[in-house]
């Protein structure tokens, strides 16, 4: 594996969630780099395909969006989280943290063979 | 839940698309800057921070698009990006899209109206419980196929049979009932008590009939049908229990029969009563009168029942040979009784129809082909810029589908419109035995049956330019006015598509050829009298004033006088049963002074008034005919027809000869004093029967026909001669009168032959039409394509008749292909319609090879236009057009 690792789609949204849990609403740019930075920069992603996965939140009814101004009076589309995006988030973070358990399982070499 | 909100989203933004494109150029703006702003922070240049943050974004356009492919639906957007295009492109071309749409529309308008006939008719379930499992029986004898039944051996049947759950008999009964207007004849029916329940219908208010409810002694009981309920009535609830005068008598309202009822056999009937068994005719084995229907037990087929039957009229035979002899039984679905008739010309025209939608359809796909050829260049163009095949096969079903969908609403329009226009060319009459017809009108399965029409023509239309594109070559396409290979392709396939056309018409015109000429051969047939210029009517006076024979004399007498004081009368006659009307009202004969075996010689029964034979016109060959005074009480006398005579009489002089009853009882003999040439009692398609006519003052009654002979202007009479009947007693009633020019035209034999001929014939015409502009596509098509070959021949020195010749050949071996595969296939089609044709047999060679030449004058009409454009090429211009 490289350091810088190809993301895909469920687990970017995934990460979207839980960025804007985190820091409250936010614009796309921010989402993006925070999702760099968090990664310790081993994430390289063009930020472009961001964008889908936004709409895709938004047409499902996980998050809304809203027209407001950025830190540095930018004016910015601001992504907030709905109930229902909170709910999916705690359960894809349950769901997620179940199978790299069971994935870390597999992996990691067994100190009690018999 | 989730999806179904995505896609709603999705689908707002294929129509929102002009706010969503300005949102997505925002927000990626604002995206850039942004991050502009932090790699300046950063300390880039400007020119450096703008280059990494675009790339870093992964461009700006493939965001978008990404972004906008998640934001719409992608095929749908496209899809209605084809569908513009379409519809510019059909608008750049109306003549095309019109022509297109007219000839769907006109395919699928006809093949709807016609199958909505077939649907109300044949395929709709008859408004009975289980209406496969009821056969229609009656009785059978050697002359006519479907006999009636006899009362008592009606009781025999329904007791002695192990085949019916149950059986039941109706016959038909006139009532006159008093009106407003005075006098009214109504129809009416008379049933044994489980006739409804046999049928499963249950009236709609009251009660159906009791068990031994149609016993002499039960009362006078009624069930009206629900138009007589609401016409009579008013519809009002509280009919039932009401008394209701028929026929002089008492009766009892006891229901109402439910709305969809209909039992066509009984024409229109207002009033069901039961039998009440009782006169000359129900007691009497010999007298039949009823028609049976039985429901069959659970597991019994129509041929067991039968073969029951049989059996049990073997042993009536046996029991009963005087009455019973050579009676059968019968049996057929109920179904086949009631639209047994008109089966088989609505399947020819449904043939008709469906034969016309293809010749439609076929020539729009052509008319597709050529359209495809002339875009090759837009095609390959297109190709060329990256169009993947399956998105321009996409654009070709497009427009097939856009062309069916404006066909297919136009057509069903047309439908509906056809359907409208069919029905009221029906006469009345023959609209009472077609009751089933009243369901007429679009329903689900007449819908998907046009929606299975619209398909299979979407499919045909977007295939073939499909698969021309296949044979598509880019670079073949791009070269400006190249020909080759794909030209020659194309004019096989269309050629084959005209042949198909052309067999398509042929088949038609044969078609509409053989029931042409069945038609003519129908109105040609001899009916022994002279039907112009005649005045039928139908009167039936009070039964009660008349029930003398005397006084039924007296009134025919007057009747006769009046009228003949009437301007403008000729003649005037009586007659039992008007002629060409049904065989039937028999009599079983024996003569004098010969053995007799016990046979039934059946022969047709008619009493007339002593200037009948003269008022037809009907030629007497020998003796004499009755005079007036031949009454009851001179010696009886009978006029006998030409087949009579032949039959019985062969080498014989009949006149002089005696004929009485089948046991010769001494008030049944009558002498034979004249022979008569054949007038046509039953239908004009059927056969003459022996008939014998006894004069109307020895066997009299109060319900009798009118024939009047007039000058010129018959139509101008008729009301005039029903107020002159009614001021002899305002009491009798007047019926059906009409000419007798009408009663023939509108004899449902007549009828059907003459509407299935129209309808045919205007099929037919329209596919020698289109045929014709389908063989003048190709042709004219093809010249366009040999203008350079055509043109080099001319400069090496061809004359002109050699290009005609060129060009007529080419016609000349597809429409030759046409008529000789149409040749085969019509005698085919003819025969599946054999029952429609009268005097004409299906390979009828004037019909077949005036069709022929028909068609091949019309080809080489076609085929002169394009042929004399070839001829004119200038060769210098068409080799310089290269």
């Amino acid at each position: 594996m490289g350091n810088k690792t190809e993301i895909w789609q469920g687990t970017l949204a995934l990460m979207i969630l839980k960025t804007i849990e985190t820091l409250g609403p936010l614009h796309g740019y921010g989402i993006a780099r925070r999702i760099e930075q968090t990664s310790g920069d081993q994430l390289s992603l063009n930020y472009g395909t961001l964008y889908p996965s936004l709409l895709k939140l938004e047409q499902e009814g996980s998050i809304v969006s809203e027209w407001g101004v950025s830190d540095n009076n930018r004016k910015a589309k601001f992504y907030k989280l709905t109930r229902a995006g909170r709910k999916q988030l705690a359960r894809e973070t349950r769901e997620w943290d179940q199978t790299t358990a069971i994935l870390a399982k597999f992996l990691t070499p067994t100190e009690d063979r018999t | 839940m989730k999806v179904l909100r995505t896609w709603l989203l999705r689908l707002r933004g294929v129509f929102a698309k002009d706010a969503l494109e300005s949102d997505i150029a925002q927000e990626i703006e604002s995206h850039l800057q942004m991050h502009i702003d932090d790699n300046l922070r950063a300390g880039m240049s400007p020119e450096e921070a703008k280059r990494v943050a675009v790339m870093k974004l992964g461009g700006i356009d493939a965001t978008k698009e990404a972004y906008r492919d998640r934001s719409t639906i992608p095929i749908l957007e496209s899809t209605i990006q084809d569908i513009r295009f379409t519809l510019r492109q059909l608008r750049k071309n109306p003549a095309f899209a019109i022509t297109a749409t007219l000839m769907v529309a006109l395919g699928i308008g006809a093949s709807v109206a016609i199958f909505a006939f077939v649907d109300a008719a044949l395929i709709k379930p008859l408004p009975y419980k289980d209406p496969s499992s009821i056969l229609f029986v009656t009785e059978t004898t050697p002359e006519i196929p479907r006999a009636a039944i006899s009362y008592p051996d009606y009781l025999d049947w329904k007791r002695l049979n192990k085949v019916f759950t149950s059986l039941d008999v109706y016959g038909q009964r006139g009532y006159l009932v008093s009106t407003q207007s005075g006098m009214e004849m109504v129809f009416g029916a008379r049933v044994s008590d489980g006739f409804f329940r046999t049928l499963g219908v249950n009236p709609v208010i009251g009660r159906d009939f009791y068990h031994g409810e149609d016993l002499p002694e039960a009362p006078n009981t009624v069930i009206l049908s629900y138009a007589s309920w609401q016409k009579r009535f008013g519809g009002r609830q509280e009919v039932v229990g009401q008394p209701l005068t028929l026929n002089e008598l008492p009766f009892v309202i006891i229901g109402v029969l439910p709305q969809n009822f209909h039992f066509a056999p009984m024409e229109a009937a207002e009033f069901w009563t039961t039998l009440h068994p009782g006169g000359g005719c129900d007691l009497r084995r010999s007298c039949h009168s009823l028609n049976g229907i039985a429901r069959l037990k659970e597991g019994v087929s129509a041929d067991g029942a039968l073969a029951d039957l049989i059996l049990i009229a073997k042993d009536l035979e046996r029991q009963y040979p005087d009455s019973n002899r050579n009676q059968g039984a019968t049996v057929a679905p109920l179904a086949e009784i009631i639209v047994g008739q008109v089966r088989p010309i609505l399947l020819v025209l449904l043939g008709g129809a469906g034969l016309l939608l293809l010749i439609a359809c076929v020539n729009v796909a052509s008319l597709l082909l050529v359209r495809s050829e002339t875009r090759r260049r837009e095609l390959a163009v297109r190709r060329a810029l990256g169009a993947t095949t399956s998105r321009l096969i996409r654009q070709f079903v497009t427009e097939g589908l856009v062309i069916v969908v404006g066909g297919s609403l136009a057509g069903l329009l047309a439908s509906h419109w056809a359907m409208q226009i069919l029905v009221s060319l029906i006469p009345t009459d023959m609209m009472g035995s077609m009751p089933y017809l009243e369901s007429l009108g679009f329903n689900a399965r007449v819908l998907i049956f046009a929606g299975l029409l619209a398909i299979f023509a979407a499919l045909l239309f977007s295939l073939t330019p499909t698969l021309r594109l296949w044979s598509l070559d880019l670079r073949e396409g791009m070269a400006e006015g190249s020909r080759g290979s794909a030209g020659q392709v194309w004019r096989r396939v269309g050629s084959k598509l005209v042949v198909l056309e052309l067999t398509t018409a042929m088949v038609l015109l044969v078609g509409a050829g053989l029931l042409g000429k069945s038609f003519y051969r129908l109105l040609r047939v001899g009916t022994g009298f002279e039907p112009e210029h005649l005045i039928t009517l139908r009167v039936t006076a009070p039964r009660g004033s008349y029930l003398k024979n005397e006084q039924s004399v007296a009134l025919g007498r007057q009747v006769v006088e009046r009228l003949k004081r009437l301007p403008g009368v000729t003649s005037v006659a009586l007659t039992s049963t008007l002629p060409v009307n049904f065989n039937g009202n028999t009599d079983w004969i024996r003569f004098v002074g010969r053995g007799y075996n016990g046979e039934h010689n059946e022969v047709n029964q008619r009493q007339v008034s002593s200037e009948y034979f003269s008022t037809l016109q009907a030629k007497l060959l020998r003796g004499r005919s009755f005079v007036d005074s031949e009454d009851g009480s001179k010696p009886r006398v009978v006029v006998i027809n030409q087949t009579l005579a032949k039959k019985y009489f062969s080498g014989e002089d009949p006149l002089g000869k005696q004929i009485g009853d089948t046991s010769l009882s001494p008030e049944s003999i009558k002498e034979i004093i004249g022979v008569v040439d054949d007038i046509r009692e039953g239908p004009l398609d059927s056969e003459i029967w022996p008939a014998y006519y006894d004069p109307f003052n020895q066997v009299p009654d109060y319900d009798f026909s009118v024939v009047v002979r007039t000058g010129q202007a018959e139509q101008s009479l008729i009301p005039t001669i029903g107020a002159a009947i009614r001021e002899i007693d305002s009491r009798i009633n007047v019926s059906n009168a009409t000419t007798m020019m009408d009663r023939v035209n509108n004899s449902p034999t007549v009828y059907l032959h003459r509407s299935s001929t129209w309808l045919v014939g205007g099929f037919a015409v329209v596919a020698l039409l289109l045929g014709i502009v389908g063989l003048y596509g190709v042709i004219a098509y093809s010249v366009s394509q040999r203008t350079r070959e055509i043109g080099v021949r001319i400069a090496l020195g061809a004359q002109r008749s050699t290009v005609y010749r060129l060009i007529f050949r080419e016609a000349g071996a597809l429409a030759l292909a046409g008529i000789v595969i149409g040749l085969g296939c019509s005698v085919v089609a003819a025969s599946l319609m054999r029952k429609l044709l009268f005097g004409t047999p299906p390979w009828d060679v004037t019909t077949l090879v005036s069709v022929a030449g028909v068609l091949g004058v019309s080809t080489l009409l076609a085929s002169y236009l394009p042929a004399r454009r070839a001829a004119s090429v200038d060769p210098i211009k068409a080799l310089r057009a290269e």
